[in-house]
């Protein structure tokens, strides 16, 4: 389970589980579940049309396909939501650029004829479907979309929990979600090879979701996130290189179980509160 | 003029069985998914609509799995994966979509095991593919009198709450202070929405779905204020969306690459996207003829 191609998955494993945690936490303070399920989904259609230009196992410019694929799409997919939602209704937006790029992306598919089980692993993610080439690409991604989350930390949280007192200190909202949603296309691009364009987005939500529920604090709260989404990842890998079964399914899972445990959590919390009066609402909670 | 005729309309297009039943079941579904869509997108639950469809796939690996017909499946599990998010009893926007995310997370997961098990239980590789996006072309005549049925019960759940959900979805506090039970509405509201996202998942597609229950009711709202309007015009466009991808599909057949055909889905999608950049162009075009109206009468009443 430690040697070989394996040794390859836990690295890629790890950074997917820090950059979906860390970007995890945005994407549930603004309530963007959304589009962040949209960009991955769609980021699909990119994958497939690289697999008909390259092919399925080609590479573009020393870098897998795939991973370029994705990027075109997801970056695409997440301008062409901010482009869309600022003439009309954000989900409808969101909806619709969705369609459009699975629109294409089955297309592609069609005109490729590649075979179902790449597809299959594509959708629902692959313990080993990562070439250990692939393994610098995603780490100069990863620390993109760290490095940008930290940089837009306090405008994100602003335009996030206080929108209007964002606005009236200079923090332009729809840039913020503009630059928000392309760290989610970037987040997007190294993580789906492993989890797969469904179930990306179930890591993002599960491990925030139910953080939320035992801290107040942000701080804390991005920490404790991270944290269990590298258990859940390193938990998902493993047990599906024992079982066989898509990995997708235990991340997808576990995110629920999660976001349950968290909830039963508040109530038990809420249930049993001493009346000090000592406990502050959530910050989020204001959101 | 039959020649520009054949041109159009491949040989054989007016002939074909399939052709028909894609014609009859997808008009169907436009009807349904229009005026049920009106709805979703006025409550903003696109994304419910969206993830009752996709968690459909999951009910339709387990069909295929149990080798009974998807169309239930897809029913079964959308209607349920609508009362959980119901039940989570979340009211805020943002909360809400995250339970939906997290209730659509949880369903795929489920779809991605019988998926797997679909696949190495009977090598139908196309399993995944077939579920997750379908195609119009394998509505079949047998499905027909279903599709009908399903419509019908939507359809009536909408029309008899008509008047409670319009209003309960432009302002809920309105409703619940004129007596609306706001919740019983809503909880309604989402069976007939999973019952018409289900449907149209099941026959023409998880992505077609979406595409239909959400493009033309947003277009529509762009070129009209009235609901009822709204309902006739966003079904409309529906069926035009739907009946012009089916032929540009059929004529697809004669375009590189030779013989495959381009997946009639990529084209409905494609229409009902046009649609929505043309009704919004039409609704700015409109807005600035109205304003420039009004600068001309207010220059008149300055002038005279």
């Amino acid at each position: 389970m430690f040697s070989g191609i394996m040794t390859t998955t836990w690295i890629a494993a790890t950074m997917v589980a820090l950059v979906a945690g860390t970007v995890g936490f945005f994407v549930v303070l603004r309530g963007a579940a959304f589009a962040a399920h949209a960009v991955p989904h769609g980021s699909f259609g990119g994958a497939a049309g690289a697999a008909l230009l390259v092919g399925i196992d080609g590479s573009i410019l020393g870098v897998s396909g795939t991973i370029v694929g994705l990027l075109v799409f997801a970056v695409g997919g997440a301008l062409g939501i901010a482009w869309l939602g600022r003439r009309g209704r954000h989900d409808v937006a969101t909806a619709l650029s969705l369609v459009v790029m699975l629109g294409l992306g089955l297309l592609f598919l069609s005109l490729s004829q590649d075979y179902a089980p790449a597809i299959y692993s594509l959708l629902f993610g692959e313990v080993t479907g990562v070439p250990s080439y692939d393994l610098i690409p995603m780490a100069v991604l990863g620390a993109a979309c760290i490095g940008a989350t930290v940089l837009l930390y306090r405008p994100l949280m602003l335009s996030s929990v206080l929108r209007e007192v964002g606005e009236a200190r200079g923090v332009r909202g729809h840039r913020v979600e503009t630059g928000f949603l392309l760290v989610v296309a970037l987040a997007t691009t190294m993580t789906v090879p492993v989890v797969g364009v469904l179930l990306m987005f179930s890591l993002m939500i599960g491990p925030a979701a139910g953080a939320r529920c035992f801290t107040d604090n942000p701080r804390t709260a991005i920490l404790l996130t991270v944290a269990i989404a590298v258990l859940v990842v390193w938990i998902a890998v493993a047990v599906s290189y024992l079982t066989n079964w898509p990995i997708g399914f235990f991340v997808g899972v576990s995110g629920a179980l999660v976001y349950g445990v968290g909830r039963a959590w508040t109530a038990h919390r809420v249930r049993h509160a001493i009346p000090d009066g000592g406990r502050a609402e959530p910050v989020a909670e204001l959101a | 003029m039959s020649a520009s005729l054949g041109a159009i309309f491949g040989p054989g297009f007016f002939g074909s069985a399939p052709v028909h039943a894609a014609l009859a079941g997808g008009a169907i579904v436009a009807v349904v998914t229009g005026a049920v869509g009106l709805f979703t997108v006025l409550r903003s639950q696109a994304f419910a609509g969206h993830a009752l469809g996709e968690v459909g796939a999951t009910g339709g690996a387990v069909a295929l799995l149990a080798g009974t017909s998807p169309l239930y499946g897809y029913l079964g599990i959308a209607i349920a994966a609508g009362a959980v998010i119901e039940l989570l009893g979340v009211q805020r926007p943002r909360a809400r979509d995250l339970a939906t995310g997290l209730v659509l997370g949880a369903g795929l997961g489920l779809a991605a095991l019988f998926l797997y098990l679909d696949t190495t239980a009977s090598s139908t590789t196309g399993a995944p593919v077939t579920v997750l996006f379908g195609s119009l072309f394998a509505v079949s005549q047998s499905m027909l009198p279903e599709i009908v049925v399903l419509s019908a019960v939507s359809l009536a759940i909408v029309v008899a709450c008509y008047r409670m959900l319009l209003l309960s979805s432009l302002s809920a506090d309105l409703a619940a202070a004129r007596g609306v039970p706001v919740r019983v509405i809503g909880v309604a509201y989402l069976v007939a929405l999973a019952v018409a996202v289900s449907l149209a998942a099941a026959t023409i597609g998880a992505v077609l779905a979406t595409a239909l229950v959400i493009g033309p009711p947003a277009s529509a709202l762009r070129l009209t204020k009235r609901p009822g309007l709204a309902v006739l015009v966003a079904s409309v466009i529906g069926i035009v969306a739907v009946w012009l991808g089916v032929l540009l599909a059929y004529d697809s057949f004669y375009w590189p690459p030779a013989g495959t055909g381009w997946p009639v889905s990529f084209f409905v999608v494609a229409d009902v996207f046009a649609f929505y950049l043309l009704s919004g162009a039409v609704a700015r075009l409109r807005q600035s003829a109205r304003r420039q109206r009004r600068a001309r009468e207010v220059a008149d009443v300055a002038g005279g």
